[in-house]
């Protein structure tokens, strides 16, 4: 007999077989991860978790025999029967028992827990950042390095000392250097010598060894080797989100909560799809501070509100630091859509003549109160009809109003569905 | 009987491999010279719960070819094995020589000698004795030819597409209960040589390929003689119950890889097919190995007390056999009912009163309980060794009864036999025939297809007791089936005296067709 020990296997066998299955019950099961987020808190939607889908999608059918029909049973436990007893069907009296075991109609629905990467792959499912490619990919090129080879010029930090040891030894062994050893055995022979004639014979020897040890060098300048690199052109979309919110005291904990929601779906969407994304955030009361993704969602601020000044604040950041030519530009407002009145005109203008322009894509998500339902109370507020007119001229620009927290997620999903080609995003 | 005292195997609740090897070779002495078992040679593997889970999803294989139903079965398994609803078994052991026992890590070394007894002894000697495991199984070629079943279902995703395959293997899934043989042929199964014939195949294609046969003209096509239905029916071997063989040789629009698939899935279901028998008797034997096996490493002071108590409380968890009014029953517990007949069966032999010798005079008294027990082991499924050997003694011990239910009767179900002397041959009866494959599958062939025709495929299925098939299920495989076959099938359920019940039709929607 043999024992085997097979704990050190690689595991994983059915990772495979898994990912058939999820494969297979793709659209199922996105539909549960989208409604199971819905239930969920946003934190948590990183985690991945249980997901039931009903059984119905991914069974298999097999011929079996239905309900009805003249049935037997035997069963174990006989208590107070007698043969000829009559038991009522509908009773719980032991009657109920008399199912076929090879029925299995009873389940509905079928339960699996997927992973953190399963979970957000499915949940951010044909979700696109707009327009990524379009203005920069083919120009804006960064230049890589390869290795290529070896050179036999280059810097010293470069030196490739597997390789130079190797034309060194070559080059000793053609040229017949003599190694120390040889040197070290004649040198012993000559302590050993006490022929005055031998000796001299010996040492003119070990002379001649080690005059031409120092003619042909340990290494030569001729071995030396260096790491060759080159430059090849990378082709990077790049690009910069801008996540501004107001943070004024209209702005209530609820409304703070529904765009904090936004945007940590934006952010979980942006770092899971894109890896060239730096994110700016940008909060404003009655002026703006370019402030950490920490402070950004959890430290309070009170104020009045100008949303001018946020504006101010991203254009000279995108002067400072993102020049238009090189990055694509995103920007997502939240706000309440309280404005100081004086402040429409500079809003508007700064939006029209800086911000768009620059920006390949910029969302205004009007955040209310749960109570306050519809559009009629959003065009309204100020910044609605602002941005509304900006709309109407044209200006690519996407405003939606949210007021519960069941509503981010669609707009979210609307916000950044997948378009066909040729379809505007402005909308 | 070597009944000399012998050294404690271990102390605790560690083990390590040493002490795999001496539980192994502490269990062979008493199986080999108390219980004069036949084996084959044993390979013991040690897994983590993961492999477990792995394994499980594989019907218990150490390999298989890919498919989704195992992803979504390893799901099922690894959500309730995480939420803790569900511990795993303590092993798994294959059916094939040398025969593979899986034991998990966890285990404590008490549970490993346990698991060592009941897998690589129990399950071991019943595997290569059992009439049926002989007749149907190859367990010398088993898992090379799943070996051959991957690479050959990897390469056919390779060359014809993720898709086509998943679709024809899905089908073939779905009649996998009805592509067995239920009655021997005249060779035996030979895997390894199933593997050569497919390669052998597959080689002179590519080397009799000639591309010119393609521009060769045919003649005029020849007239089909209609045929008379007997005629017909005889060419293609009808009635035929093994579908899955019937599409293999006789479906029209099928591709060659495609008809291998069959074969692959028709193959390994008869592989399976004695497991489904032979449930009660082979956790029987194997409980029952199990429990002489520990008792006497007990008695020889080879286990300590406190172990072996251990031990017992495994023991009698697995025995377990609920009432039916009690929440956990869910039908005959088989290492329940099994482990009660074989110690029913030793008693009768060693020690019977006069009903046994009234009931079973062949074997009342006979002497040698390890004998006759291992006669019933070699030639007895689930279905004959219950109508032989279930005694009126234990039926009492179980408190079994029999209930009727007749839709027709109106008041309600009724109780038709209960243990006492005017029911126990009925119970035995009825019993028996619950572990009856023909009798709990639905009796399902392949009856009559016109070649010339439409090629309409039509199967019976023969209604016994007013039992339909479920209808949702029945449509999905005939649609699977009409996929395969490419032309309309039907489905017809025959009743009694020829009367047709319902019908089933479906029209392939061409997908399976890769061509």
């Amino acid at each position: 007999m043999q024992v085997l020990d097979r704990r050190l296997n690689p595991g994983g066998k059915n990772l495979e077989n898994r990912q058939r299955f999820l494969r297979r019950a793709k659209a199922i099961v996105r539909q549960a991860v989208r409604h199971s987020s819905q239930s969920r808190d946003i934190s948590d939607i990183l985690e991945g978790g249980e997901i039931s889908i009903p059984a119905r999608g991914v069974d298999e059918p097999r011929f079996h025999h239905g309900p009805g029909g003249v049935r037997d049973e035997v069963l174990p436990g006989n208590k107070k029967f007698a043969e000829g007893d009559l038991l009522p069907r509908s009773g719980e009296d032991g009657g109920g028992s008399g199912q076929d075991g090879g029925g299995a109609d009873g389940e509905d629905a079928f339960r699996f827990i997927l992973t953190r990467e399963e979970f957000l792959d499915l949940f951010l499912d044909d979700l696109e950042l707009p327009d990524l490619a379009k203005r920069r990919l083919a120009e804006v090129e960064h230049e890589g390095i390869r290795r290529a080879g070896y050179a036999v010029s280059g810097s010293p930090v470069n030196i490739a000392i597997g390789r130079t040891m190797r034309h060194a030894m070559g080059r000793r062994i053609a040229l017949h250097r003599p190694s120390p050893q040889s040197v070290a055995l004649l040198e012993g022979k000559l302590a050993d010598c006490a022929d005055p004639e031998g000796r001299a014979a010996l040492q003119s020897e070990i002379a001649a060894l080690e005059s031409r040890m120092r003619r042909i060098p340990y290494i030569d300048p001729i071995d030396i080797r260096y790491r060759r690199f080159e430059n090849v052109p990378k082709a990077v979309a790049q690009a910069a989100m801008f996540c501004l919110m107001d943070v004024s005291g209209s702005m209530s904990e609820h409304m703070k909560d529904l765009a904090k929601r936004f945007y940590m779906l934006l952010y979980i969407f942006l770092t899971k799809r894109y890896r060239h994304v730096e994110i700016v955030f940008i909060r404003h009361t009655d002026r703006a501070e370019e402030v950490d993704e920490q402070t950004f969602f959890h430290s309070p601020a009170t104020g009045g509100t100008v949303v001018s000044s946020a504006f101010e604040a991203m254009r000279r950041i995108v002067e400072l630091r993102y020049p238009p030519e090189d990055w694509n530009i995103y920007a997502a407002q939240a706000s309440d859509g309280d404005n100081s009145y004086s402040d429409g005109e500079l809003t508007a203008q700064l939006l029209r003549d800086h911000i768009l322009p620059a920006s390949q894509y910029f969302a205004y998500l009007e955040v209310g109160d749960a109570d306050e339902r519809g559009e009629g109370a959003a065009s309204r507020s100020s910044l609605w009809g602002v941005y509304d007119s900006l709309r109407a001229g044209g200006l690519p620009l996407s405003m939606r109003k949210v007021t519960t927290r069941g509503e981010i997620f669609p707009v979210f999903r609307e916000l950044f569905q997948r378009r066909q080609a040729g379809e505007r995003v402005a909308s | 009987m070597s009944a000399g005292a012998m050294e404690r195997l271990y102390e605790g609740a560690d083990w390590d491999f040493p002490i795999l090897q001496r539980l192994h070779d502490a269990c062979e002495d008493v199986a080999l010279s108390e219980l004069g078992l036949d084996l084959y040679p044993n390979q013991i593997e040690v897994i983590t719960a993961e492999q477990m889970l792995d394994a499980y999803s594989s019907v218990g294989m150490p390999l298989y070819y890919r498919h989704w139903s195992f992803g979504k079965h390893f799901t099922q398994h690894e959500a309730l094995y995480r939420k803790g609803l569900r511990g795993l078994a303590y092993e798994i052991v294959i059916n094939s020589s040398p025969c593979i026992s899986y034991l998990m890590e966890e285990n404590t070394a008490t549970m490993q000698a346990l698991v060592i007894a009941h897998a690589a002894f129990g399950h071991n000697h019943f595997f290569k004795n059992n009439y049926l495991f002989k007749q149907w199984t190859d367990a010398e070629g088993i898992l090379e030819y799943l070996n051959f079943a991957k690479g050959y279902v990897a390469q056919c995703e390779e060359r014809y597409g993720h898709a086509a395959v998943e679709h024809t293997l899905d089908a073939a899934h779905g009649v996998m209960s009805h592509g067995v043989f239920r009655y021997p042929g005249k060779k035996k199964l030979d895997l390894r040589g199933e593997e050569k014939r497919a390669r052998d195949r597959r080689a002179h294609d590519e080397r009799s390929f000639n591309d010119l046969w393609r521009t060769v003209p045919l003649g005029p096509a020849k007239s089909m003689t209609e045929l008379s239905l007997e005629r017909r029916k005889a060419l293609l071997g009808l009635p035929q119950e093994n579908i899955l063989y019937f599409l293999e040789k006789s479906a029209p629009r099928l591709l060659p890889w495609q008809r291998e698939l069959l074969r692959i899935v028709r193959q390994i279901a008869q592989y399976f097919y004695p497991q489904g028998q032979t449930k009660v008797m082979n956790e029987g034997t194997a409980t029952y190995v199990h429990y002489r096996i520990m008792n006497r490493l007990h008695e020889r002071g080879g286990i300590s007390n406190g172990d072996f108590l251990e031990f017992l409380q495994s023991h009698t968890n697995v025995i377990f056999q609920p009432a039916f009014d009690d929440p956990r029953f869910s039908g005959f517990n088989p290492y329940a009912l099994g482990f009660a007949m074989m110690q029913d069966i030793e008693r009768i032999v060693t020690d019977p009163d006069d009903e046994d010798r009234q009931w079973f005079p062949e074997i009342a008294g006979a002497g040698d309980a390890m004998a006759v027990l291992r006669d019933i082991w070699a030639n007895y499924r689930d279905e004959s060794f219950i109508s032989q050997y279930l005694s009126p003694r234990l039926m009492r011990q179980m408190r079994m009864f029999q209930l009727h239910d007749d839709p027709a009767v109106k008041e309600g179900i009724k109780v038709e036999a209960i243990h006492n002397e005017r029911g126990y041959s009925r119970i035995r009866r009825e019993l028996a025939r619950r572990y009856d494959v023909g009798w709990s599958d639905p009796n399902i062939e392949v009856v009559d297809v016109d070649l010339v025709g439409d090629r309409r495929l039509i199967l019976h299925h023969h209604v016994v007791n007013g039992r339909l098939l479920a209808e949702g299920a029945a449509r999905s495989v005939l649609q699977h089936l009409a996929d395969l076959w490419g032309y309309d099938v039907l489905l017809r359920e025959i009743g009694p005296a020829d009367a047709v019940l319902k019908e089933h039709g479906c029209s392939p929607k061409g997908t399976a067709l890769a061509a």
